[in-house]
């Protein structure tokens, strides 16, 4: 079973590459439109020592860090309280269901006006995108709290913050690392569509760059570190689901 | 109140809108007395216990209670997010000092026999051995009356049995006042020392019975089996022996 799951994976991703060299081998593309991997390998190379792959990547991850973190900032205490309050649910659900339904990319020409062209028109985009899908998930899974949870609560003498401490947060974080891991992945999509258009740096001006400097090579470049950063990145929030204490949301 | 009064009910009526739901109940039970309440489903046993555990008021009428009284309940009242320890320690936390509540944990464990099953999670534990953590942690700290709600009805048939065996043992070694609220007669009559049937909604008290016989009880020992009877009979669902020994013959 083990070696499976690390030569199969292995084996598909020879393939994609055999196919990829195959077309190129044709000679159907234009040597501009289509780089060779062996092309892609020697942009790589050359990106890595410039040391711009790196520093691009690192700016693209800063701003969905920052975006992402201040979305649960917000997002997660906010669902917390729709959750529990029934009036606010009333009057806040229909206009975030408004803005949850608004591609975050419409709000790209007010970023720019606002934050000008650098990190914070990127974090803003990234905050509105998570910001949503964040609160009304931590609004469901309060919702979903089972009441006998808290009438042993009750009897046990869980009051207030206590309460919340104790109760609803352990109750909730299941669903709510589930949501992180969602929107994470999420917030890195945008993160490159944002700088393609408001930035100066990071993966996704690296892409714009190489295609207006007609460097395919570094564009599949850009490509391929924004999917690797997008695993690892999940792979990181996936740790979270191993905290013993929420086992018992995956666990069934 | 008499000091040997756990519970007291006096003419309580309970109605939600429109709809009776308990219509003039009087009770008495005695401190360490095991009572359980019988009735039709729907005829509101479990709001006879929320009004016994506090957490309901009667529409009129008196509910007066000496002790601090702890609900275990029909779904899976364990914190999921706790050890098996922590949820037993929830029931202790009027305790001070992190030593005397380690030592009641410990000794609550033993009583349960589940000693090296502290560190486990509620998901990593069968049914029965939930519901005896459950059971535990009520009775933790000092609690005097267990109230208690289906507290085996999620079990499988053979696990419920052990259940009440373990039940009659633990309330050897840590007597208690209980009031069992359930559907399942044989429990009742294999638990009880009292057994109040409800009538259909507006519940009032049908009949009460007392087994005198010792626990831990078998299924099959007379006391029990006639009381069974006794109690399907009240609920009309079996009929008079007379009656049976009449259908023997014709068959």
């Amino acid at each position: 079973m083990k070696w499976k799951a690390i030569v199969l994976p292995i084996v598909v991703a020879a393939a994609l590459l055999a196919v990829w060299a195959g077309v190129w081998a044709t000679g159907a593309f234009h040597e501009s439109a289509f780089p060779s991997p062996l092309a892609v390998a020697r942009g790589f190379g050359e990106e890595m020592r410039s040391g711009r792959l790196l520093n691009d990547s690192i700016t693209s991850l800063f701003r969905v860090v920052c975006g992402f973190l201040l979305a649960v900032g917000v997002g997660v205490p906010g669902g917390l309280w729709l959750g529990q309050v029934l009036a606010a649910r009333l009057a806040f659900l229909p206009i975030i269901n408004f803005f949850r339904n608004l591609s975050p990319l419409a709000w790209m020409p007010f970023a720019i006006l606002w934050f000008g062209v650098g990190d914070a028109a990127s974090i803003f985009l990234i905050f509105l995108s998570v910001f949503f899908p964040i609160v009304l998930s931590t609004m469901a899974a309060v919702a979903n709290i089972p009441a006998v949870y808290f009438r042993v609560a009750e009897d046990y003498g869980l009051h207030g913050r206590e309460r919340l401490t104790q109760v609803t947060l352990p109750a909730i974080m299941p669903q709510v690392i589930t949501t992180l891991r969602v929107t994470a992945g999420l917030a890195w999509l945008v993160v490159v569509a944002a700088e393609m258009i408001a930035g100066r740096d990071g993966l996704g001006f690296a892409v714009m760059d190489s295609r207006n400097g007609l460097r395919t090579d570094l564009l599949v470049t850009a490509m391929i570190a924004i999917g690797l950063i997008g695993i690892v990145i999940d792979r990181v929030l996936v740790q979270l689901t191993k905290i013993p204490s929420v086992r018992w949301g995956y666990d069934r | 109140m008499n000091q040997l009064v756990s519970l007291q009910l006096k003419n309580v009526s309970r109605s939600f809108g429109e709809v009776d739901v308990l219509r003039r109940i009087s009770l008495e039970i005695s401190r360490g007395e095991f009572v359980a309440v019988v009735g039709p489903s729907g005829c509101g046993k479990t709001t006879l216990l929320n009004l016994l555990s506090g957490y309901d008021r009667p529409t009129s009428g008196t509910i007066e209670s000496s002790g601090r009284r702890r609900m275990i309940y029909q779904q899976d009242g364990l914190f999921p997010w706790l050890t098996v320890n922590e949820n037993i320690g929830l029931g202790l936390r009027q305790l001070h000092g992190e030593r005397e509540r380690e030592g009641a944990v410990t000794d609550l464990l033993r009583l349960i026999r589940l000693e090296g099953f502290e560190r486990h999670y509620p998901h990593q534990l069968s049914g029965g051995m939930r519901q005896r953590v459950e059971l535990a942690r009520a009775l933790a700290g000092e609690s005097d009356i267990l109230l208690m709600d289906e507290p085996f009805s999620a079990l499988d048939y053979l696990t419920r049995m052990q259940m009440r065996r373990e039940l009659a043992r633990i309330l050897a070694e840590r007597p208690r006042t209980v009031v069992l609220v359930t559907h399942d007669i044989e429990e009742a009559a294999q638990l009880a020392d009292r057994v109040v049937v409800l009538s259909e909604r507006p519940a009032q008290i049908r009949d009460q019975l007392r087994i005198a016989a010792p626990r831990p009880r078998n299924l099959t020992d007379d006391e029990v089996v006639q009381a069974i009877h006794r109690i399907l009979t009240v609920l009309g669902i079996e009929h008079e022996p007379e009656r049976a020994t009449e259908m023997e013959r014709t068959l």
